[in-house]
């Protein structure tokens, strides 16, 4: 096991496993309890329009999708509060638009796009380490905004009406939020790909709910939580030569089915004691 | 010394929908109870959103404490309508009730000490400081309703804004409702919207109708018309369970 500690790919790997797990844990929690699954995945398989635009112009897809997903956030956040349409609905419009336009760059791009299986499941033994540069960088942006916004994040989440009537400009602070998410799903999309990025953001978060009821102590848990199972993964995939991102997601899925399980009984147990 | 509230020919429309209308309300006395009774859906949601600046009304002026409803959010204090919220939300009785200094702390600053004692200043008043670390879920519906009008009051506002309050509470808890109301009206506004006709009680000092339209005469008592306009039906039928002293004199009858 600790032999394979040497190999630069699995360095690189374990390296990303906790990049993602710090993003995916922090903002997982908003996404969980601010209840925003739905136009997180949406900003998520919109952002393929980015990798499709990275193929197109040459360039490294990651900074493709870097700014697509920005403006994603923005377009999605914005229309699903403004306009007449129901906000899933929306949601769901832009979601499949965003797909399609990288579809659309893909065939328009001169000969083959390499890696893009990558994009779609992720690979995260095939993470290169300029990558990990950017993923970092990312991380660090999270970490920042949220260390700075935490009490209007909180108020906002748990009652926006309040918290315009306290005077916080909640429109802005929302779309800020969802720029943030944005910037997860960039950090994650190389480790569980686009497709299976809602998995990271939800998995962990709703685990570590069910052993706190303090909004910052879920965000540590999840990043515990998140840093072991993408671990296991790694582990398994590289055993069984099995896909990771699934093998990842598997494992989470996994653990969360008997933990929710394992409560359940004792909790029920409990009260048929008492 | 500036008037509470002042509003000039408020109307308020969703779509085509005229919601409210022609409202004129002008409330001086910085102190006392003003209840307003009015059917659901006759816009009393609406109403205290107007006075809070969160809908706009397409027509007419809205002055609290003489400023625009965005300028005198420091000196509101409000206390939602009791529904779609999330219980198993992560939050703790304190960190809620320190939501409501966040007009007062600025934007990305951390709670300051001042914040910390108007929260639990505001806590001990509903007598609920004890309960501080219990997360929201843990609560009986009348303690989170006392948790949500301490976040109100932490506020130390000038005008407190309750809308149905007393909803989902048992008769024993919102007596006790009410008995806070009592205190609290000697510091500030009060302003109590409901559609429980029982609800404006003996603690009341000033009641208006409101149902599209508003009726308001300054007075504790609410002539006859103005109940059967808001309510559309005889008095007899809706006077079930008000309190004797609340209702004026019918006029046929006296
Ligand atoms: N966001 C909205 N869009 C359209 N109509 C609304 C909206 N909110 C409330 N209404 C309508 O406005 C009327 C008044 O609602 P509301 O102020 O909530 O009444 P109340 O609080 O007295 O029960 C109702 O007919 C309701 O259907
Ligand atoms: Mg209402």
């Amino acid at each position: 096991m600790f032999d394979l500690l040497q190999y630069t790919f699995i360095q690189n790997a374990l390296a990303a496993a906790i990049l993602a797990s710090v993003a995916c844990g922090i903002i997982g929690a908003y996404v969980v309890v601010k209840k925003i699954v739905f136009i997180s995945g949406g900003i998520a398989h919109a952002s393929f329009g980015g990798v499709g635009l990275g193929y197109y112009l040459g360039i490294n897809p990651m900074y493709g999708v870097l700014p697509f997903s920005l403006l994603a956030a923005l377009v999605m956040g914005t229309v699903s509060k403004k306009s007449k349409i129901p906000e899933d609905s929306a949601i769901g419009i832009l979601w499949s638009l965003g797909m399609a336009l990288g579809v659309i760059f893909v065939y328009l791009t001169p000969g083959y796009a390499p890696d893009l299986m990558t994009y779609l499941f992720g690979n995260i033994l095939t993470v290169p380490r300029i990558d990990l540069y950017l993923m970092l960088a990312l991380d660090l942006i999270i970490v920042g905004a949220v260390y700075l916004f935490y009490k209007e994040f909180l108020a906002l989440c748990f009652d926006e009406e309040f918290t315009t009537v306290q005077g916080v400009p909640t429109e802005k602070l929302y779309l800020f939020l969802l720029c943030i998410i944005a910037l997860t799903i960039v950090v994650l999309i190389k480790v569980v790909g686009i497709i299976l990025v809602i998995a990271l953001l939800t998995i962990p978060a709703t685990l570590s709910r069910k052993f706190t009821n303090n909004l910052k102590h879920m965000m540590l848990i999840s990043i515990a939580f998140g840093t072991a199972i993408s671990v296991t993964g790694i582990g398994l995939s590289y055993a069984l030569d099995v896909p990771s991102g699934a093998t990842i997601i598997l494992v989470l899925s996994l653990v969360y089915g008997f933990v929710a399980v394992g409560m359940d009984m004792f909790e029920g147990r409990r009260v048929s004691n008492s | 010394m500036e008037k509470v509230i002042e509003l000039e020919d408020v109307w308020v429309r969703y779509g085509n929908q005229t919601i409210l209308e022609a409202i004129n309300l002008e409330l001086k006395e910085p102190n006392g109870l003003l209840g307003i009774i009015g059917p659901n859906g006759g816009g009393k949601t609406t109403f205290l959103k107007v006075l809070l600046g969160l809908l706009k009304p397409y027509k007419g002026s809205v002055k609290i404490f003489g400023k625009s409803p965005e300028k005198s959010r420091d000196l509101v204090g409000y206390v939602p309508q009791y529904k779609g919220f999330d219980f198993d939300f992560p939050i703790s009785v304190w960190e809620v009730v320190l939501t409501g200094r966040m007009s007062h702390t600025g934007f990305l600053k951390k709670y300051s000490e001042e914040d910390k004692k108007a929260a639990e200043e505001a806590l001990r008043t509903v007598e609920m400081f004890q309960l501080k670390d219990r997360q929201i879920g843990q609560l009986s519906g009348g303690q989170r309703q006392r948790v949500f009008i301490a976040r109100a009051l932490a506020t130390n506002p000038k005008l407190l804004l309750l809308d149905e309050p007393n909803s989902g509470l048992d008769p024993h808890m919102q007596d006790e409702l009410y008995r806070l109301l009592d205190r609290l009206k000697h510091e500030m506004a009060v302003i109590m919207v409901t559609h429980d006709l029982s609800a404006v009680s003996v603690y009341v000092d000033r009641i208006a109708c409101l149902n599209r339209t508003l009726h308001y005469h300054n007075s504790r008592e609410i002539p006859a018309e103005d109940l059967e306009a808001t309510y559309q039906c005889p008095v007899e039928l809706i006077a079930h369970g008000v309190p004797h002293r609340v209702l004026e004199q019918h006029k046929g009858s006296s």
